[in-house]
């Protein structure tokens, strides 16, 4: 087994292309769920509107890729603004059965045939990604050093991707010190109470909805432009899971739980896999019990129990403060 | 007239005189016209289903003084609470509140027009610190745009000034040392404490307190008392819905007794509670049944039995509506 190769990439796994998509997710998230509490679970269509601006205005549409860019904000907007009127004023399971039933709305219209002259359905969009590298300012050659070593396209896109995570995280940390980020803390306690103190509690979460929505819409620009491809299948309900584990793992309401959770959670995945594979292969572990076909599947159940232990042994995250979680609310 | 509201702070007691001398000869009847009322409502209606919860054919409260709103379990008191200020939508009426029309105003512009409403289960917002919860009752906060939230250079001196005002309010309501504890971590009693001071921010008109004295502490229960009185000495009006009846004889100027929906009586706290209808409401109209009488007896069982069932149709109504 070769360790050596084991941790490099499980090194690169901390700030590859998963860990920004994950990472620009789940600081939309953290604004929807850890700080205004909206239980949004459709992140995934967030997403996939960002992913799917991009790839059918410039495939299909043949425009350019700003106006991809422009197109998916407007639309992430529209979906929000759809998904929040008529469940917002409502109890908040409301936008949790709505949102996950949005979410699986887009990505089965973006997998259909009667749409697939836009979408290209089930089998996505390829060749869009192009205008989005000619504006890539590294010559040909390879950059980095030790396990972070990548070629100018994927280091442009990581250069990008991080640029986007630190300008997030920022704009996240100035809006939530302030007195709008206390209304969007108070209505995560008790909304009728901050409507007792004069504050329009449905337009405050129709902003915070909004927001962490347009955010998950850069993880999906990110998504398509890293991998110049995109796939319906890939914005299914366990992209909106991952993206939970990622905000729990790390800290909900912390500005940079987000960041560190998505980090986290690759490095393990990358961790498990190429231990396992090299338990396998160094005939460690018997056929009967594991083939490596199966480790895809094993190290997502070892993940499900690593988060088990956190939320018994550290509910509150990495990052959270654990008084705060101690207190029982009624 | 209460006509002493304009005066500069007076000292204790002068304002409860007003109240008392302004009201002394409005007539003890439900609906009396009150000298200067701040709240008037018409025709309010709210129905369950089958079950009228509120019927309110006119009441009005007046400015300046402590009006309680007592009544027996199911009367429609926290119903009409909540129709006030704007938590529940009434299925008819009418109200003002200062002279403009308030009936189906949302809660959150209830609030900002100056009548600001406390809890019976305190919703003191337990992961936030105390300041946190004081300093977000205080009103036209600038930060709380978003467009402005990022930039606090323009909320920044707005916020100071909030700060200072929270902890001398704090002060008053002895909460001050624990400005940086979270709120979850007071006593019951101190969370009412902290709902009150919180409603005070805002530097309302009226202060409408829903069952102040429910899970306090007896030890804390004078020193609450003190504060609702204190809130009158300072010109506010405070309309209270409360069962602790030695606490309703001590403070309030005026008393509203509210049963199976409707006003019932209304008067100074000595001469309601010697109202026959309000007896008759808080004992039930057969208390003067003899139970010897069988078909008397089966005719009684069978009212009373109609009413609990509507008494628990509109618990369980109200307890429907808190989920939600």
């Amino acid at each position: 087994m070769d360790i050596g190769s084991i941790l490099s990439n499980a090194l690169a796994a901390a700030i590859g292309l998963d860990t920004i998509i994950y990472a620009l997710a789940a600081l939309g998230l953290n604004i929807q769920f850890g700080y205004a509490g909206l239980l949004n679970f459709g992140q995934a269509a967030f997403v996939a509107i960002g992913s799917y601006g991009i790839a059918s205005m410039v495939t299909i549409a043949g425009l350019p890729f700003g106006v991809g860019i422009v197109v998916g904000l407007l639309a992430s907007v529209l979906f929000a603004l759809l998904l929040g009127i008529p469940t917002l004023r409502l109890r908040a399971d409301y936008l949790a059965i709505a949102t996950i039933a949005a979410s699986e709305v887009v990505r089965l219209l973006a997998r259909s045939n009667s749409l697939g002259a836009y979408t290209g359905g089930s089998n996505g969009l390829t060749g869009f990604a192009e205008g989005f590298y000619d504006l890539n300012p590294f010559p040909a050659g390879t950059y980095g050093f030790g396990p972070f070593q990548n070629n100018e396209r994927t280091t442009w896109i990581f250069l990008v991707g991080w640029v986007l995570v630190a300008l997030v995280a920022l704009a996240t940390w100035a809006i939530m010190r302030s007195p709008w980020g206390r209304v969007l803390k108070g209505i995560r306690e008790d909304e009728d109470a901050v409507r007792a103190l004069g504050k329009n509690v449905y337009a405050y979460k129709m902003q915070a909805l909004v927001l962490g929505g347009l955010v998950g819409t850069l993880s999906g620009f990110v998504f398509s432009l890293g991998r110049a491809a995109v796939q319906p299948d890939n914005y299914a309900t366990a992209f909106t899971f991952f993206t939970y584990t990622v905000l729990l793992l790390g800290g909900a309401a912390r500005v940079l739980g987000p960041v560190v959770g998505a980090a986290i959670f690759w490095v393990v995945l990358s961790l498990t896999d190429g231990l396992l594979r090299g338990a396998i292969a160094a005939g460690w572990v018997p056929d009967g019990l594991m083939t490596t076909t199966q480790v895809g599947q094993v190290r997502f159940m070892l993940v499900g129990l690593a988060l088990m232990l956190l939320m018994i042994y550290r509910p509150q995250g990495i990052f959270g403060d654990r008084r705060e979680l101690a207190l029982d609310g009624r | 007239m209460a006509g002493d509201t304009h005066a500069p702070a007076a000292a204790e007691g002068t304002r409860k005189q007003a109240a008392t001398r302004a009201l002394a000869d409005v007539p003890r009847v439900p609906g009396a016209k009150k000298p200067d009322p701040v709240i008037v409502a018409d025709g309010v209606v709210r129905r369950f289903g089958g079950l009228t919860a509120v019927s309110v054919e006119h009441v009005e409260i007046q400015r300046g003084a402590i009006t309680a709103l007592i009544g027996p379990n199911g009367a429609g008191k926290t119903t009409f609470f909540n129709l006030l200020t704007g938590f529940d939508r009434p299925d008819e009426g009418q109200w003002s509140f200062d002279g403009t029309d308030l009936a189906r105003v949302p809660a959150h512009k209830v609030a900002r027009r100056g009548m600001v409403r406390t809890f019976q289960l305190t919703k003191a917002l337990s992961r936030l610190t105390v300041l946190q919860n004081m300093l977000l009752g205080a009103s036209g906060q600038k930060g709380e745009s978003l467009l402005r939230a990022a930039f606090a250079g323009i909320w920044r001196s707005q916020e100071k000034a909030n700060t200072e005002r929270a902890l001398e309010l704090l002060g008053r309501f002895k909460l001050d040392t624990k400005a940086s504890d979270f709120a979850g971590s007071l006593s019951g009693g101190q969370r009412k404490l902290l709902e009150m001071a919180r409603a005070l921010m805002s530097d309302p008109q009226v202060v409408m307190l829903d069952e102040p004295m429910a899970g306090v502490n007896p030890a804390l229960t004078q020193s609450l008392l003190g504060h609702v009185k204190d809130l009158r000495e300072q010109g506010m009006t405070v309309l209270f819905v409360e069962h602790d009846m030695d606490m309703v004889r001590d403070i309030s100027d005026w008393v509203v007794v509210m049963a199976q929906g409707k006003v019932v009586a209304e008067g100074p706290p000595d001469s309601v509670m010697a109202d026959p209808a309000v007896i008759e409401a808080y004992l039930g109209g057969h208390h003067d049944v003899s139970l010897s009488d069988d078909s008397a007896a089966a005719e009684l069982e069978k009212t009373v039995e109609a009413e609990v069932e509507a008494e628990i149709a509109a618990d369980e109504h109200e307890k429907g509506r808190h989920q939600s």
